[in-house]
């Protein structure tokens, strides 16, 4: 994190996925400035296709800018050399669209991830592991492979892997899409007591319902570009 | 708080699946056939050096020096002048009984002929100047023939030290092959596991970390491979002893106690399922390490 506060910066971000064949689409963000101080919570809003995953992969150093600067955690992701990554990774907790699950691991092993590539203790990331599938309700499905979860315990499980180890900063896309109203405000009570903590968070959402139970600031994108910045 | 069973904590040394990923049947099983190759290119290196040693050998023995009316005056004097000479490393009268032997076939049993004596001359090198050899004899003992049959020997031997650079290249191109059949097994496992893989790098994991996983595996198969060529390899060496069997006098009489074991390269073979663990690791490491680039 830099001196002033400030967990993610970007100044005049572009990005365009590489073509096969070599080469550049067009850029799905453009001249994109932003700055989220430490603890701060936003939403960041916008329709299908407007940018928000982009932006949020930037911000978890899954992608490097194709133009302009991002700093992450204090950490110039550009022209961070490979090795400097992970460290950030592990500093950041991120709920995919897709979820991503391991399929060939229980939930409670795919729970566990983050803290075993941290080198916790086994006894310790049963301990932690344990009373985050409490917290999310998926205590008895501990043992359940992804395939046989429903798609708002996937989310759930996906959500407990992001926050198990307690990141600096959470990235949350569409995090909510899959459960119904009373998990979702368990969730978001989640996120809450997070940043409560001190857990910087961003969610990225097309859902204003959602963005309504919760106010907090909100970034508003679309075709690549934020059209506002709502306090 | 309740612990978890630890029933479902066992994959927390194998969160890519790998087991699965990357069967232990086909890999083990080609990894298997190398090393067995590798062992029998082993020995058959060793027997071929062995050989050679033994031509190369003959070859320096196979200078003789025949004494026309071998009085003991003449044989002692051609001996004299062949312990001056420089080039020989010792050289032994042939026992008459010996040569009436061996000569025996062709000449029956009460020779009429009137035989030489025969001195047998080992050299200390091939490149000696058997002429010059012949010339300083002859000097001393009017009518003393040398003959030198070392070359078409020293030829084997040349021929032997080839045939075994072959085997050493052969045991290369083992190698090689191995370092392939472990490539493709990496490449399949990391196209089975590619989002696996995606999500442990999103998550933190280092290029090393990830490598590792799969150079574990790798090399563990690889050695498992390895040990199953060179247990096979030992029937195999029974069983190529047998078939030389007929070539080996010694050994039909002695049967199994005749056979070569103590020839054989065992320290090299033994080395087999570590090197083959070894290609394992290293070629995996190398297979994802360059995958894992395509990563940010």
């Amino acid at each position: 994190m830099d001196p002033s506060g400030t967990v993610i910066r970007f100044d005049e971000v572009g990005f365009a996925y590489p073509v096969a064949g070599g080469g550049q689409g067009p850029e799905v963000l453009r001249g994109m400035s932003l700055a989220l101080e430490d603890g701060s919570f936003t939403w960041l809003v916008g329709p299908s296709g407007a940018g928000k995953t982009s932006a949020l992969r930037l911000m978890h150093a899954a992608l490097r800018p194709s133009r302009g600067a991002v700093e992450v955690l204090g950490v110039a992701t550009a022209r961070a050399a490979r090795g400097a990554l992970p460290v950030l990774r592990r500093k950041i907790g991120v709920v995919h669209q897709d979820l991503r699950l391991l399929p060939h691991l229980s939930t409670f092993d795919n729970v566990a991830l983050p803290l075993r590539l941290a080198r916790r203790s086994e006894a310790r990331v049963a301990q932690e592991v344990t009373e985050m599938l409490t917290w999310i309700g998926l205590e008895h499905r501990a043992a359940a492979r992804p395939e046989e979860l429903s798609g708002g315990e996937q989310q759930r499980a996906a959500i407990a892997r992001a926050v198990v180890c307690r990141p600096a900063l959470l990235l949350a896309d569409e995090p909510t899409g899959n459960v119904d109203a009373a998990q979702a405000r368990r969730l978001l009570a989640l996120f809450a007591e997070m940043n409560r903590l001190g857990t910087t968070i961003v969610i990225a959402t097309h859902s204003e319902d959602l963005v309504g139970r919760f106010p907090a600031p909100m970034m508003r994108l679309e075709r690549g570009r934020i059209l506002g910045h709502e306090a | 708080m309740t612990r978890p069973s630890t029933a479902y904590s066992g994959t927390r040394r194998d969160p890519l699946g790998l087991r699965r990923a990357m069967s232990d049947r086909l890999l083990q099983a080609l990894i298997a056939a190398m090393a067995l190759l590798a062992c029998l290119t082993f020995a058959a290196a060793r027997g071929v050096e062995a050989l050679g040693e033994r031509w190369r050998q003959g070859a320096e023995a196979a200078v003789t020096i025949q004494v026309p009316d071998p009085t003991r005056t003449r044989i002692a004097l051609a001996l004299g002048v062949l312990a001056t000479l420089p080039e020989v490393a010792e050289a032994n009268p042939v026992d008459p009984d010996r040569l009436a032997e061996l000569l025996r076939p062709w000449l029956g049993e009460q020779p009429n002929l009137a035989l030489p004596g025969v001195i047998e001359v080992r050299l200390r090198n091939l490149d000696a100047d058997v002429a010059l050899i012949g010339d300083r004899v002859a000097e001393a003992v009017p009518g003393a023939v040398t003959e030198a049959h070392g070359l078409w020997v020293g030829r084997l031997a040349a021929l032997a030290a080839a045939v075994r650079g072959v085997a050493y290249a052969a045991l290369v191109l083992v190698g090689l092959i191995a370092v392939a059949v472990v490539a493709v097994a990496t490449r399949a496992a990391l196209s089975a596991r590619q989002d696996s893989v995606a999500v442990l790098h999103q998550l933190g994991a280092t290029d090393a970390e990830i490598a590792g996983r799969f150079a574990r595996r790798a090399a563990a198969l690889a050695l498992g491979g390895g040990v199953v060529g060179v247990v096979v390899a030992v029937p195999a060496f029974f069983l190529l002893a047998r078939l030389a069997q007929p070539f080996g006098a010694e050994a039909i009489s002695e049967g199994l106690a005749a056979l070569p074991w103590a020839s054989l390269p065992w320290a090299d073979i033994a080395l087999v399922p570590l090197v083959a663990g070894a290609i394992g690791w290293l070629t995996a490491q190398a297979v994802v390490r360059v995958w894992l680039v395509r990563l940010p």
